[in-house]
C-alpha cells in the first residue's frame, strides 16, 4: 500500500488538538512543558470545556503558557497563582480554574500560597511541574533539587549541610484536610502520558464537585538545565528522580 | 488483522528532540539530514514500511507536530 493512500483525512488517528494554538512553543527541544500543555489541552477538548476554563500561568518558563492554549488566562506574580485562582474560582464557581506552576514558583516563593490554598480546600486544580531546577533563570538550585545534583549554584552537587534537603511538597500537601486528590505523575513515555491524562481529567472533574483541591505533580526534565540531551534527560529522570519522587496517587477521596 | 500506518511531521515546528525516535517501537522514525528554518534536524519516516500507526510518537511529542494515520488491510 502506498503512503499516499494512508495519508488521507479519513485515516487520521491522532492529530494536534485545536485547543492548542498554532504558535511555536518557545520551550527547548524535548521539554516536558510541551507534553503537559498538550495533555491539558486534550483533556479540555475531551471534556468540551474550552469556553469554561481559566488557567493561571506562573513565573518561570511556563509564563507564556497563555500563548499556547486557546482558553482564558491570567498571569500571576511569582508564586501567587493559587491566590489568584482562589479569587477566580470563588467569583466564577461555574468555571474550571487551574494553575500551572513549576517548582521554583510553587515550592519556593509560592509555598505559603499553595499551602493555604490547599488547606482552605479551594475547588481548583494545581498542576505542578517538578524538574528539580530553576530552568528559566539559568539552571540554579531549586528546593526540589536532589542531593548531589549539580546545578549552576551547586557546582559540586547539592550538599545537605550547606543547602538543606530536597522538599517533597506533594507529600506535605497530601497531609492537609483541604486536598481531595494528590498524585505524582510523569510524561516521558506513552504509558506515563496516558496516566497523566487520566489524572488531569480526574482533577478537573473534582474541581466541579466541591471536594477540595486537586494537586497533580508531574516529574519532568529540564534537559538544558541538566545539560543533557532530551532522551538522556528522560533516562536520568527515571534513574535518579523516581526513587526520591515515587510516582502514584498519594490521596484520592 | 494487519494494520499499516504513516505519520506526517510539521517540519517547521519540529525541534529534533528525538523523543519520538526513542519511543517508536518499530524503528520507523529518524532525524533528517536536512534542517528546517530554525536549524533543527527534523523527524521523518526513514522506514515507512515499518509504521503501524500506534501513535506512540505523537503521544510523547512535546511540540505536537506529528499527525498519525492508520488503515486496516
Amino acid at each position: 500500500m502506498d503512503i499516499k493512500d494512508i495519508i488521507k483525512p479519513e485515516n487520521v488517528v491522532y492529530s494536534k488538538t485545536p485547543v492548542l494554538s498554532d504558535a511555536i512553543m518557545h520551550y527547548c527541544p524535548g521539554c516536558t512543558h510541551g507534553v503537559v500543555h498538550k495533555v491539558i489541552a486534550e483533556v479540555i477538548e475531551e471534556m468540551g470545556i474550552q469556553d469554561k476554563t481559566i488557567g493561571i500561568s506562573p513565573v518561570g518558563c511556563a509564563v507564556f503558557a497563555y500563548n499556547y492554549l486557546n482558553i482564558d488566562w491570567e498571569q500571576a506574580a511569582h508564586g501567587r497563582a493559587p491566590a489568584l485562582a482562589t479569587a477566580t474560582k470563588r467569583l466564577n464557581p461555574d468555571k474550571y480554574v487551574f494553575t500551572y506552576q513549576g517548582d521554583g514558583d510553587l515550592a519556593s516563593i509560592g509555598t505559603a500560597e499553595v499551602m493555604h490554598a490547599c488547606n482552605r480546600g479551594e475547588n481548583i486544580v494545581i498542576v505542578f511541574i517538578n524538574n528539580a531546577i530553576y530552568g528559566m533563570t539559568g539552571g540554579q538550585m531549586a528546593p526540589t533539587t536532589l542531593l548531589g545534583q549539580v546545578t549552576a549554584t551547586t557546582p559540586y552537587g547539592r550538599d545537605a549541610k550547606l543547602n538543606g534537603y530536597p522538599l517533597k511538597i506533594t507529600e506535605l500537601l497530601a497531609q492537609l484536610e483541604g486536598t481531595c486528590y494528590v498524585t505524582r505523575q510523569s510524561a516521558q513515555n506513552p504509558a506515563s502520558v496516558r496516566k497523566l491524562k487520566k489524572a488531569i481529567r480526574k482533577a478537573f472533574e473534582n474541581s466541579m464537585m466541591e471536594k477540595g483541591t486537586s494537586f497533580v505533580e508531574v516529574v519532568g526534565t529540564c534537559n538544558s538545565g541538566w545539560k543533557m540531551s532530551p532522551v538522556k534527560a528522560n533516562k536520568w529522570m527515571e534513574e535518579n528522580m523516581f526513587p526520591f519522587y515515587p510516582l502514584g496517587d498519594m490521596k484520592d477521596r | 488483522m494487519a494494520v499499516k500506518g504513516a505519520i506526517t511531521v510539521d517540519t517547521e515546528k519540529c525541534k529534533g528532540c528525538s523523543v519520538c525516535i526513542a519511543n517508536c517501537p518499530t524503528g520507523t522514525i529518524a532525524l533528517s539530514k536536512q534542517v528546517n528554518g530554525k536549524g533543527y534536524n527534523y523527524a521523518y519516516m526513514e522506514n515507512p514500511e515499518n509504521c503501524t500507526g500506534c501513535t506512540n510518537c505523537a503521544t510523547v511529542c512535546p511540540d505536537a507536530v506529528i499527525t498519525v494515520y492508520r488503515v486496516k488491510i
